[in-house]
């Protein structure tokens, strides 16, 4: 038996493109959004929710059969709600200057929809081995928008990638200018709104119909 | 009380949830198709976060603060839960939520109707738990100033949701390309308003 089968694999490359969540399925803006000033946030937000998706899309699959339906939503959000206290404590002791620019988004990765949606939608009525699979590529697909955003925003805004500079200094005294509207909030959403734009443009089957 | 005041305005202009820090994002793009509905959803969320937040006050202040089970006799004086706080106010948000549902259906049946599904969703809206969360991280003094957190900041997210409505509403009628309809613009739309957003940043009060 081999580890992927195809349909074991699309589980983990569809989320990565046609079903992105969140330039596709709109979920999960919120925390995508505010971390991506800097590239490194990004990043460890990135990890940090593929981890949990991952993991307690796993545990929901396990115990799927004895969550009583009418309290499933509790049952949820307290499994996530552990796991992201496993990894905010996790941050907290390894990673503490992250942790501190990501303040309470970390918090936020439980009311994350992109969670929720997957275990709803997927973990529910399906085995451990591909609910996990599935929480891996959805996290990975979200990462993905996360990384761009941040690559984007912390070259133009800051000149730096990673905290490095690496806009050369003969630009800034030719006259080059970091643009610091790319560091205000509103960019990033003006960002995704182009990339939305852009994926929409090769994918002509995402075009909301009227 | 001039706190008071300062902290209500400030929330709503200044330190708006959707365009300061975008939380609620989700609903806020998904709901926001016309006026009525979005109002609705609005006015629930106001109601959802003036409760949970002064009760999540509460119990940080006399359960999970270090310190704060001292109360309970001289054996408590150390003990710190913190570390639950997570897990305590998703536990009261999601018990709220069913409790004003609930409470709603009871006494103004109209109302319930007109929010339908979206009072359940209100649980896992990021602004419900982001304004507990900031409650917590910005240390507000006294009851006053918590409750005054809460409903500004329910405020400001209605406030943006109902005109990004509006002005979804209006734009059915412009030739807008293809692939950035729907969503995409909705994202531009949303960045546009955070511009304009920002010329209140230079209030004093």
């Amino acid at each position: 038996m081999r580890i992927f089968s195809s349909k074991n694999l699309q589980l983990l490359t569809r989320p990565l493109n046609l079903e992105n969540p969140v330039t596709v399925q709109i979920l999960g803006i919120c925390s995508a959004l505010a971390v991506t000033v800097k590239l490194k946030p990004a990043i460890v937000m990135g990890i940090s929710v593929i981890v949990v998706t991952a993991f307690s899309s796993l545990v929901i699959s396990l115990i799927r059969n004895f969550i009583p339906p009418r309290i499933r939503i509790i049952v949820q959000l307290l499994v996530v709600a552990t796991m992201v206290i496993l990894v905010d404590q996790f941050l907290r002791a390894f990673v503490y200057d992250v942790s501190k620019q990501l303040s309470v988004y970390v918090g936020l990765i439980i009311t994350n929809c992109i969670i929720m949606g997957r275990l709803e939608a997927f973990a529910m009525g399906n085995k451990p081995w591909p609910s996990f699979l599935d929480g891996i590529g959805n996290g990975a697909g979200y990462a993905i928008i996360l990384i761009i955003v941040g690559f984007i925003r912390e070259l133009f805004g800051s000149g730096t990638l990673l905290g490095i500079h690496v806009i050369p200094k003969i630009a800034y005294d030719a006259g080059y200018v970091n643009n610091g509207l790319m560091i205000m909030p509103t960019m990033a959403l003006v960002l995704v709104g182009v990339i939305i734009w852009i994926q929409r443009s090769f994918s002509k089957s995402l075009i909301e119909k009227e | 009380m001039q706190e008071i005041f300062n902290i209500f305005i400030r929330s709503i202009f200044i330190d708006n949830m959707i365009f300061a820090f975008f939380l609620g994002m989700c609903s806020y793009l998904a709901v926001s198709k016309t006026v009525k509905t979005s109002m609705g959803l609005g006015i629930a969320v106001i109601f959802v976060q003036i409760i949970t937040v002064p009760v999540n006050y509460l119990l940080l202040e006399y359960m999970m603060k270090p310190g704060a089970l001292s109360w309970l006799g001289e054996n408590f004086r150390e003990v710190d839960l913190s570390f639950l706080s997570f897990m305590v106010y998703i536990a009261t948000i999601a018990a709220m939520v069913q409790l004003v549902e609930m409470f709603v259906e009871k006494f103004s049946p109209a109302l319930y109707n007109s929010l339908g599904i979206f009072l359940p969703l209100i649980a896992v809206n990021c602004a419900i738990l982001g304004g507990s969360l900031f409650m917590e991280q910005r240390e507000y003094q006294n009851i006053g100033e918590v409750l005054s957190w809460g409903l500004g900041s329910g405020v400001g997210w209605a406030l943006a949701i109902v005109l990004l409505a509006a002005i979804r509403e209006r734009l059915k009628y412009h030739n807008i390309p293809a692939p950035l309809r729907g969503m995409g613009i909705a994202f531009i739309v949303t960045g546009l308003m955070g511009l304009a957003f920002m010329s209140f940043l230079g209030i004093k009060i």
